[in-house]
């Protein structure tokens, strides 16, 4: 039985080069339902996608607006490039909302069918505000015309069904599932402030449907608390030309040259097509950067068992696994016919998207965890509860050593005992977060939010607690080991939105290839690799068919860490389709311009400082006896060589200090380097000269930055 | 059995005939652009050498299409299906034979489905269609 709230009836605009000009913007308080013209500033500066989001979301909130207020948002854009079927990674949502976690603004860059699909529906974003009274389906029906919001009886919440309940409800054929696509989250994001979106796709191949997660910061929270169930859109049919490029020769001669080297070399590179992102396990262990013991270590001697080569035996091979059409690196693989074991699903038979690098390390080795069937099952639960199995992983890491510290135990915890490696405590520990009770709760509000609570109600050492506590902004720390590499420290804090690799992965250039010895040089990588990676969520790219395949004259190349024949690629894509003759110092300029945008947002909302980039010390070197004498010779000839003192000649103690005294001025000086590099004062702030080079010296933005200068 | 064409490079005069009867065949003009086969000439040291490009019916194709646009049909001919077809040109890229071909102007890529037609006008008799057990034609040379 479904009842509609809202109707509001619009003819499709056609798609001309990217654009709909269009965004679609429903209010569930009032009910409103409305079209909102893009106009050529939201073009010129914001591009789409997350630039899009940030324009939008700015408009909507007030300075002081937290992230369960009415007035919060979750904005919805792919960009102008996404729903391009001829170039791998071009199907890419970008989604925007203020986080949970963080209380500034978060961006989060998903696969799935849903960005394209609502382009080809008619809109160029989607913006939702407002709270409905009870749980709502949004539907956003192109062929018929009709965006409603209803209710429903009998929806399910948990995202494998109720995506299935969906499908079922409104694309009974099998045609007709071709172009329609969901959001939803799950019962998990109700109780805890990790809630994921996941997105839909339907596999034509499997005639089944597959998941894409916007896992990071809390989104999936605020759409529950928003009493959506799931957003679905149904769009006209797809074709090649459906994104009406203007030259479309150049994007498909683009596409047609980088099929063909993922052809002719992804066998010998990565072997994405095989293993996904799961190849990077044995590579991080490898290198000493795998995330093990909330992040003490850097490696296991038992990674062999849930690395590329046991994911390569799970994941159905053989099929087209992109996230959007013509992703021919096909890195979304799926562990089919998985058998659930424990919970409320026990015994269904599931596929489980991934799991990715992030999810093994996170769940997995950063827990102790290496046995791959509790892996899927963490994956297939936190996806259908709707969490991020990334803050999940490094949360649940947090508590571990917060258990074996003697911080917590079995009374506080409820029974669990958990320590490191102990998956069914794990597993049960997720399962009490979407049943909504137990420690399972208190787990569930994140690391920033355990710490003050271990702190005041179980006496913990406040200090302990930060330096071990890998969040930053918030954010839990997504799977990478920075302590040996400070341009990836500042790749983690210096971010915008919190410590996610998509803003700069910058190690191997730092800490394996010296490539960055210098602090200008790692704040010239800290400018130019953030800007490029957020021009990707611009424009509706995924970043992975950049640099997970490289031609194989590459490393002949001037800056071969830059791919220059793939920038080229994503200049001829970009002005091939919006018509907009770029070169590849613009699509820099363009970033330059949404992210500054991004930190003066962060600044409004009362965060973005000098203070506010500040990172746990676990991040940056050994926080513990152990730790530093897991890898004593190495810091023992840090201690000789870089600080200039006899290791000989003192304690363990003595050591740890003076190395992390070193380290975290070096931090700060790290700071100093890219702020100015960035045009911002020495307190983080874009200065009004650096908006005006940008162009969004907007007088609502000069206000903000003003009152910090 | 599947139905391919075969290539007699022996026979081959370098005339291009086939490639103006096949574009003229399946898109009105004589543009070897628009070509399922292309003759390809190469200057060697023992004289001009001449091979032809054009689609084996391998099906490697099928496999990387992701809506099932491509599929092989009863005569063992790999055939588009139009109107599922995203245009994404993975076919394109991923072909061994580079045997698919993309045109602008054009969202579809498009292949030979061995009609036959240049064969039947080919002056010197070096094609032919005909039927293998595996889809691999005799003779192709690229």
């Amino acid at each position: 039985m479904r009842t509609v709230l809202a109707d509001y009836a619009y003819t499709p605009s056609p798609v001309e080069r990217g654009y709909t000009g269009r965004t679609l913007y429903i209010n569930l308080s009032d009910r409103t339902i409305a079209a909102k013209p893009v106009t050529d500033l939201m073009k010129e500066k914001f591009i789409g996608g997350r630039g899009f989001g940030l324009w939008l979301l700015w408009h909507g909130v007030r300075d002081d607006t937290r992230w369960n207020d009415p007035e919060n948002e979750i904005v919805v854009s792919s960009g102008p490039c996404g729903g391009t079927t001829q170039y791998p990674g071009s199907g890419k949502s970008l989604v925007v909302s203020i986080s949970p976690l963080t209380n500034v603004v978060i961006d989060s860059n998903v696969g799935g069918h849903f960005g394209p699909l609502l382009k080809f529906a008619g809109w160029d974003a989607l913006e939702i505000q407002g709270k409905a009274e009870r749980d709502v389906i949004i539907i956003i029906d192109a062929p018929a015309g009709r965006v409603t919001v209803e209710e429903a009886t009998n929806v399910p919440t948990d995202t494998h069904l109720v995506a299935r309940w969906l499908l079922e409800e409104l694309a009974p054929g099998e045609e007709e599932r071709y172009f329609i696509s969901s959001i939803s989250s799950g019962s998990g994001a109700e109780h805890t402030l990790w809630g994921c979106l996941n997105f839909s796709l339907y596999d034509r191949r499997r005639k089944e449907l597959r998941f894409k997660q916007a896992g990071r910061g809390g989104i999936g929270t605020v759409l529950r608390d928003k009493r959506i169930k799931a957003v679905v859109v149904k769009s006209l049919p797809v074709k090649g030309d459906s994104n009406h490029p203007a030259d479309p020769e150049r994007v498909a001669r683009a596409g047609i040259r980088l099929h063909k080297e993922i052809h002719d070399y992804d066998d010998q590179q990565c072997r994405m097509r095989h293993r996904g992102t799961s190849y990077l396990v044995q590579i991080m262990n490898d290198y000493d950067l795998l995330p093990v013991h909330n992040f003490r270590f850097g490696s296991h001697p038992e990674a062999h068992r849930i690395n590329g080569n046991v994911w390569e035996a799970r994941f159905t091979q053989g099929l087209p696994d992109g996230c959007w059409y013509g992703c021919t690196l096909s890195c979304s693989h799926t562990s089919d016919n998985y058998t659930v074991r424990t919970g409320p699903y026990r015994g269904q038979t599931v596929s489980v998207d991934g799991p990715e690098y992030e999810t093994i390390a996170g769940v997995g080795s950063n827990c102790g965890i290496f046995d791959p069937d509790a892996i899927l099952e963490l994956n297939f639960y936190c996806d259908t509860y709707g969490i991020d199995t990334i803050s999940f992983g490094t949360g649940v890491a947090f508590v571990m050593e917060c258990y074996e510290a003697g911080i917590l135990d079995r009374e506080k915890t409820g029974g669990l005992e958990l320590r490191f490696g102990n998956a069914d405590a794990a597993i049960e520990l997720l399962h009490q977060m979407g049943r909504g009770e137990g420690f399972g709760c208190i787990v569930g509000q994140g690391v920033r939010r355990m710490k003050e609570y271990f702190a005041r109600e179980y006496g913990a050492d406040p200090a302990f607690l930060k330096d071990i506590g890998m969040e930053a902004k918030g954010l839990e720390y997504s799977e990478y080991v920075s302590k040996e590499s400070l341009a990836q420290q500042g790749g983690y804090g210096l971010t915008n939105k919190g410590p996610q690799h998509d803003e700069a992965w910058l190690i191997f250039m730092d800490m394996v290839s010296n490539l960055l010895p210098t602090f200008e040089d790692k704040a010239e990588a800290l400018h130019y690799f953030p800007m490029w990676r957020t021009w990707f969520g611009l424009c509706g790219f995924c970043k992975l068919p950049w640099n997970d395949i490289v031609p194989p004259d590459n490393k002949y190349m001037d800056e071969p860490a830059k791919i220059p024949a793939h920038v080229q690629n994503y200049v001829d894509l970009f002005s091939g389709v919006t018509g907009r003759q770029v070169t590849r110092e613009d699509l820099i300029t363009m970033s330059e311009a949404v992210y500054n945008f991004q930190r003066v947002f962060n600044i409004r909302l009362g965060y973005g400082l000098r203070d506010h980039d500040d990172v746990p010390y676990r991040s940056q070197g050994p926080v513990t006896i152990e730790e530093y004498q897991s890898r004593a010779e190495r810091y023992d000839k840090q201690v000789e060589q870089l600080l200039g003192l006899n290791p000989r000649e003192m304690s363990v103690e003595e050591k740890l200090a003076a190395l992390r005294k070193y380290r975290e001025e070096q931090y700060e000086r790290l700071k100093d380097a890219v702020y100015a590099r960035r045009g911002w004062t020495k307190n983080g702030v874009p200065t009004p000269e650096t908006l005006k080079r940008l162009g969004i010296d907007f007088p609502e933005v000069l206000a903000v930055v003003q009152k910090h200068l | 059995m599947n139905r391919v064409l075969s290539f007699d490079a022996e026979k081959c005069v370098g005339c291009h005939i086939c490639e103006e009867v096949c574009s003229e065949t399946w898109f009105k003009t004589t543009d070897p652009e628009r070509s399922s086969i292309r003759i390809r000439e190469e200057q060697r040291q023992d004289g001009l050498m001449l091979s032809a490009v054009y689609c084996v019916q391998c099906g490697e194709c099928v496999n990387v299409c992701p809506v099932e646009a491509l599929y092989r049909d009863k005569r063992g001919i790999v055939r588009l299906r139009k109107q599922l077809c995203v245009g994404c040109l993975a076919c394109v890229g991923f072909c061994p034979y580079l045997a698919m071909f993309y045109h602008a102007g054009q969202a579809e890529p498009f292949k030979c489905v061995a009609c036959g037609k240049c064969a039947d006008e080919c002056p010197a008799e070096a094609l032919a269609v005909v039927e293998v057990e595996t889809p691999r034609a005799p003779g192709v040379q690229i």
